[in-house]
């Protein structure tokens, strides 16, 4: 298919698909929680509501960042889907992340930045293994765009399972899931004071709603990367992991920065550097 | 070619010149005018075809190997004196056996020693010139404006020796000229050592204990690196009766691996990677000017020029195995190290040395492509690390701090400044500029040639991500009325601001462009093989950097705003945004700092581990080399 093409479906569907995400995520956590839950839809009627609110702030401009917060998601994803370098993805992604924290630190307010600061140690935490992933997939395919990892005919997780668990696990940091949801406190766990998002209200909170939509479509669609040569596989899978994730949600505490930070440098060290040493040695 | 001996000579004659120089104005005029000159000289050599055409200059007088000699035998003296006086056995020691090898040499071999080529000047040392000239030149303007406050406002008490400090600062830049050009490799070792004994003299300007002991740190690491560079010389000599650098590259690899071995670690010490990182984090008790010039444009640069140039003989090879190993234990300690502080200026200590670790990394690997991504490093680090020094130069001196959680609300305070500092960091490590295109080819040369160094790169470039970010988020950060500064650049520190900030977008914008002109004809003719990112993914950068561009035009054409609230502090706000009131009644200030994780990760015994590593892997290449 062309890659325009492919774009284009992602422009529009992924959000679509991110919402519905969202609302599974809800109600499947409120069922583990013995709750009803909301409807599938809810996750859009907050951002309908949202957008119509009055628009505040504590500095005039931390609102752009967050919009280009949101341009630079969408971007990666588009990146992603139109088979581009996956290094240049994971750039971009960085790069995103990082106008969503200035925007917090901009904010100025106390809340907001520890949240910031958080986000931050999370980056630095789930780095290196997001980084191992693209670099083991390199070494199976000989190539490090998406389009020729997509087309590779063996299935890459029977070569990655290193690789691929150290990746479900920063997935849980990249989700900003329970145990690792130290920089923002999210849905499910309702507290009074959340962390990075704290002073973002109306139509900027909704934009970071939509990224996290557009976010959860491409981390997916990593996933399902490790069984591209098995679409109907694939997609299980991804869908699988998001289930898991929900599931790792409501069974664990939040850990402390400092144990999110520790394990997740183990498992990149243990699990993907591993692995891509067992790839060299097969070699 | 009088233009290579002119960009030498004149620098280094300018230095002996503004000596004598008493007065303000001559020297602002003979400042401005060499460095207008060396810059324009340097733009002009990058115009000319390479190799360029230096036969007509022969150069082989007695006299002028004579003469050199002289000044070798006088640097020796008065660093034995330097060291008698401060009583210091080991700085003796490394001058006396330095010279003596270097004399015994000279006296036994220098009579009927044939050198066909004293001088060379190819794509590499065209880059290095162009990097020398205009960001050591903008150094050198900057320097005008800052030496004067920093005399006259901020540092009243130390002596004012502008004269000499003008003066080391040019002959510093003709000596790196010398080194860049040289293929002579005595020629080269007499400008290694002028470059050390300069930096001996800059980091001790200030004359306080403090300065007099990181300086003779200094001295005695690049010591240390220089015996190593004469007994390369002695080596490489004793196997092929040549002393010419090209020799040394382009004969049999077997031979001269014991002579690489030894350049290289003069380079890693002059580099500053890591059982050595220690004199340049002492270094910046300098003035900033001082730090700028060995950061980006000189000294550390020679040593990763050398590695470099080392690069073909070492790679694939145990040598260049631990060369890249110390690199990359380097870069990742340097990478956690930064975090750990809030001293501006030591978080871009550890982070050029860091960056450095990397460019090792790539010399150490040796592939065409690991050596295309180094070079790249040396050129967007270059301007990027200068500007950040001189923009913080220019912060101390209006805030009397160079604390990071001092420059909280810096974008309203001094807004240009912190604006320019926004850009440099952007440019040492997002992307899409000019260190992250960098990072993305090292991290391909890595993964093509030995996949598991990559280990280095990823959790380096992780910590890389925290200490810049949390940096930038200070500067936006706005708690409470701030005033803004006035006057923030004088007239010279503008000059040569706005021209880095300028620079650090138009080699990102002109990368591919800087690629193919400078850096794939010397890859080609070194290894005759070639390769780049691809021009599907240039495209997309380019698209990246649109979109980043947008950002500060956005900030400008924003119309109608939001309503602007207090922060939420966990309590009732009392008046603004800084102050609330507890739940026991009492009223509250807010201060917001950024994490330094000290608990978590210690620079000391970080640095500490790092040391002993690389100690042992370069013990480990000198056993290898000598005895496998």
């Amino acid at each position: 298919m062309n890659p325009w093409i492919r774009i284009l479906i992602y422009l529009i569907a992924a959000p679509v698909v991110g919402c519905l995400l969202a609302g599974w995520d809800r109600r499947i956590s409120a069922r583990m929680q013995s709750r009803r839950g909301p409807p599938i839809l809810q996750p859009l009627y907050d951002v309908q509501k949202l957008w119509q609110k009055q628009n505040i702030a504590v500095q005039r401009s931390q609102n752009l960042y967050i919009v280009f917060f949101l341009l630079l998601v969408i971007f990666t994803g588009a990146l992603f889907f139109g088979g581009s370098d996956l290094l240049l993805v994971i750039f971009a992604l960085t790069l995103a992340a990082i106008f969503f924290v200035l925007g917090a630190y901009k904010a100025s307010s106390p809340y907001s930045f520890i949240g910031a600061e958080r986000e931050l140690i999370q980056m630095m935490a789930y780095e290196p293994m997001v980084l191992l992933a693209a670099i083991g997939m390199y070494m199976v395919t000989k190539s490090f765009a998406v389009d020729d990892i997509a087309v590779h005919p063996k299935l890459l997780v029977l070569v990655l399972p290193g690789i691929f668990l150290g990746f479900l696990y920063t997935l849980e940091i990249k989700f900003r899931k329970s145990p690792f949801d130290l920089s923002s406190s999210h849905h499910v766990h309702q507290e009074l004071v959340r962390g990075i998002t704290t002073e973002f209200s109306g139509r900027t909170l909704a934009m970071i709603e939509i990224a996290h939509w557009y976010e959860t479509v491409f981390l997916l669609g990593w996933v399902y990367l490790f069984f591209a040569s098995m679409p109907v596989l694939g997609v299980a899978a991804s869908l699988l992991v998001f289930v898991f994730i929900i599931l790792v949600d409501n069974v664990f505490a939040r850990l402390k920065w400092q144990t999110a930070i520790k394990s997740a440098w183990v498992v990149a060290a243990v699990l993907g550097f591993g692995n891509i040493l067992v790839l060299s040695m097969l070699h | 070619m009088t233009l290579v001996l002119t960009l030498i000579l004149l620098p280094l004659a300018a230095g002996l010149g503004l000596l004598c120089l008493r007065s303000s104005l001559p020297r602002r005029i003979l400042v401005t005018g060499v460095t207008l000159a060396v810059c324009c000289g340097s733009v002009a050599l990058a115009l000319l075809p390479t190799p360029v055409d230096l036969s007509g200059l022969s150069l082989n007088y007695h006299w002028i190997n004579l003469g050199m000699l002289l000044v070798e035998i006088a640097m020796g003296l008065y660093i034995i004196y330097v060291g008698v006086r401060a009583r210091h056995p080991l700085i003796v020691g490394l001058a006396l056996a330095q010279a003596g090898l270097m004399v015994w040499f000279e006296l036994t071999a220098g009579l009927h020693l044939e050198v066909a080529q004293n001088l060379f000047v190819d794509k590499l040392s065209v880059i290095m010139a162009l990097i020398n000239g205009v960001v050591g030149g903008g150094i050198c303007l900057y320097s005008l404006g800052y030496m004067r406050e920093y005399h006259e406002t901020a540092h009243r008490d130390v002596a004012d020796r502008r004269p000499l400090f003008f003066s080391l600062l040019f002959i510093f830049m003709g000596a790196m000229f010398g080194l860049i050009f040289a293929n002579n490799l005595v020629w080269l070792f007499l400008f290694w050592e002028i470059t050390t004994l300069c930096s001996f003299l800059l980091i001790g300007y200030t004359q306080t204990d403090e300065a007099r002991r990181n300086a003779l740190l200094a001295l005695v690491m690049n010591l240390a690196g220089g015996l190593a560079f004469a007994v390369a010389i002695v080596w490489l000599y004793r196997q092929t009766g040549s002393i010419e650098l090209q020799t040394l590259i382009k004969s049999n690899k077997v031979l001269m691996l014991m002579p690489a071995a030894l350049l290289c670690f003069a380079g890693i010490t002059k580099s500053a990677q890591l059982p050595f990182s220690s004199w340049l984090l002492g270094a910046m008790v300098a003035p900033t000017p001082v730090s700028a010039l060995l950061h980006s444009s000189t000294m550390v640069k020679a040593g990763v020029y050398l590695v470099l140039r080392m690069a073909p003989v070492v790679a694939h090879t145990n040598v260049g195995m631990m060369v890249a190993m110390v690199g990359g234990v380097t870069f990742v300690i340097g990478s956690l190290a930064a975090i750990t502080t809030s001293e501006a200026k030591r978080v871009l200590a550890w982070s050029t040395i860091a960056n450095l670790g990397l460019i090792v990394l790539c010399g150490g690997i040796g592939t065409y492509e690991a050596v295309w991504a180094g070079i790249l490093l040396i050129i967007f680090h270059a301007v990027a690390k200068c500007l950040l020094f001189l923009c913080v130069g220019v912060v101390e001196h209006k805030l009397h701090s160079r604390n990071i959680e001092d420059m909280s609300g810096l974008v309203l305070r001094m807004p240009r400044v912190a604006m320019m500092m926004e850009i440099g960091m952007a440019g040492m490590f997002l992307a899409p500029f000019g260190m992250l295109i960098s990072k993305w080819a090292v991290l391909k040369a890595v993964v093509d040639a030995s996949p598991l160094l990559s280990v280095f790169v990823v959790f380096g470039s992780a910590a890389t991500l925290f200490f810049w970010v949390k940096w930038m988020g200070k500067l936006v950060q706005v708690v409470g009325p701030s005033e803004r500064i006035k006057k923030e650049l004088v007239l010279g520190e503008a000059i040569a601001l706005y021209g880095l900030s300028a620079a650090t977008f138009l080699t990102c914008l002109l990368f591919p462009l800087i690629s193919s002109i400078f850096i794939k004809p010397y890859i080609l003719d070194v290894y005759g093989n070639f390769a780049d990112l691809g021009q599907g993914n240039v495209i997309i950068m380019m698209i990246m950097m649109a979109m980043v561009l947008l950002f500060p035009l956005s900030l400008i054409g924003q119309g109608k705003g939001p309503k602007v609230v207090d922060a939420y502090l966990g309590g009732a706000n009392v008046k603004g945004g800084e102050r609330f009131r507890t739940i026991a009644g009492t009223v509250q200030d807010v201060s917001i700092g950024n994490y330094y994780l000290q608990n978590f990760f210690n620079e000391a015994q970080l640095s500490r581990w790092g040391v002993i590593g690389c100690t042992m892997l370069l013990a480990a290449m000198f056993f290898l080399t000598a005895f496998v």
